[in-house]
């Protein structure tokens, strides 16, 4: 039973805060050492989401937006895989939110300018929870790559967001998935806030032909791995508590 | 030797600046695809205890506000239980205990409608003082900020299990929210410089 304090985590392992190349990070991030604590209930408690917040299409995003009778265009796409926690079990009930933009690189937000245009039948948002093994599917279109304005000729590698809720708010995730043989992967600055190549090839989705549908949509697999939990066994924990 | 069989936590990415699109959609914007966005209300009638407002702003180590942050908070219960997950049984049935809202896209102030959360103990039993935990992301942010926010006319914060390990105790007055109000809280998150925010690494 893992039930106890969260493992720490890897700050080595995880981008730090300050990494001058993603500009944004120069004036965002603390100049302060981040002060260590164990977790407590407050951070081994999280919310908990029920199915009956999903509509029948929140998974699909090539339909969830569209007009009746209408699809979003671009690369048909499957991204299915499982949430575990570092403990290699499978995290059920885990709710997972996705955000991208269409297939040629624009998100439909108001704050973006880039000039490639909407897809009308595309909105770019979607969400699922975890079956009882910690598996999820989404159905979507291939992200395009798109500039944005850090140095003169920055690409972002084509991604797709996650957000991902385990049982506990200390394992409170946002990530960014990106997609095999993707060479923009090896430019982004963002990519780079991470240091460890092991740890950038872990948000590497491999193309999975064995669950693409034929003549339909290629999949691609991506697990996400949050926080593992120590047994309370030996912990100083008063009965009850 | 034999080696751990581990796996690695998942590398953190920036939220980036539209992280809306994802986490609140009908505030971004795109609209119909989700009735609402999660994580507002929090509270439901019924609800027991002290409704208070929260609200404040992020700011650069410019002094700048932030206007695409994306804000969460996690806290206990009146009678200091969490909602899920708490061993010690269930929380108000009326209280989701979590929320989440996005900075105002002009001016970066953002708010949640809650209650006033009793006190929940520290692992070794003593209790800790009645505090919000908070979660920020925004682009330029690698990884998500945790911290905490506690009451200024609470009378245990000298004794609180959790802020006497502080050792600048100087800094502690940054994780203490100001009253502007009956019921009425506001708490400014200072990313960088000399006001800055503790940050957890918990």
């Amino acid at each position: 039973m893992s039930d106890g304090a969260l493992f720490h985590r890897d700050r080595n392992w995880q981008p730090k805060g300050l990494t001058p190349d993603y500009k944004t990070s120069v004036v965002r991030s603390p100049q302060r050492a981040l002060l260590s604590m164990n977790t407590t209930l407050s951070e081994e408690t999280g919310p908990v989401f029920g199915h009956d917040i999903l509509g029948p299409l929140d998974n699909d995003l090539i339909l969830n937006f569209a007009q009746p009778g209408e699809m979003a265009i671009g690369q048909r796409t499957i991204v299915h895989g499982r949430v575990l926690d570092e403990n290699g079990r499978g995290v059920p009930g885990a709710l997972l939110e996705f955000w991208q933009a269409n297939a040629g690189g624009r998100y439909r937000h108001k704050k973006e300018g880039y000039l490639a245009p909407l897809d009308p039948n595309f909105g770019g948002c979607g969400r699922t929870i975890t079956d009882d093994q910690g598996g999820y599917r989404l159905r979507t279109v291939k992200p395009g790559a798109y500039p944005w304005p850090n140095g003169v000729n920055d690409w972002r590698p084509a991604h797709i967001h996650f957000s991902v809720f385990g049982p506990s708010f200390g394992q409170r995730l946002i990530t960014q998935m990106y997609f095999e043989g993707d060479p923009l992967i090896w430019t982004c600055p963002i990519v780079a806030t991470i240091t460890d190549t092991a740890a950038v090839e872990q948000l590497i989705a491999p193309l999975d032909m064995n669950n693409t549908v034929p003549m339909d949509a290629r999949a691609y697999k991506f697990d996400i791995v949050l926080r593992g939990r120590r047994s309370t066994l030996f912990e100083n924990r008063m009965e009850g508590n | 030797m034999q080696k751990l069989d581990h796996l690695k936590e998942s590398p953190s990415q920036t939220a980036g600046p539209y992280v809306h699109i994802g986490c609140v959609p009908n505030f971004a914007g795109v609209s119909g695809v989700y009735d609402s966005d999660l994580g507002s209300p929090m509270v439901q009638d019924g609800v027991k205890g002290e409704r208070i407002s929260v609200s404040g702003t992020v700011f650069d180590g410019t002094g700048t506000p932030l206007r695409d942050a994306l804000i969460e908070i996690w806290q206990a219960d009146a009678n200091g239980i969490y909602a899920a997950g708490d061993p010690r049984g269930a929380g108000d049935p009326n209280f989701t205990g979590w929320g989440r809202t996005a900075g105002d896209s002009a001016t970066g102030l953002w708010s949640f409608e809650t209650i006033r959360p009793g006190a929940v103990p520290f692992p070794d039993g003593r209790m800790m003082s009645a505090h919000i935990s908070f979660w920020i992301v925004a682009r330029g942010i690698n990884i998500g900020l945790q911290t905490r926010m506690y009451f200024p006319d609470d009378p245990t914060l000298e004794s609180d299990p959790w802020l006497t390990r502080i050792e600048h105790q100087n800094r502690v007055q940054t994780l203490i929210a100001k009253q502007t109000g009956p019921h009425r809280f506001q708490f400014d998150i200072h990313l960088q410089g000399a006001n800055e925010t503790i940050f957890f690494d918990v």
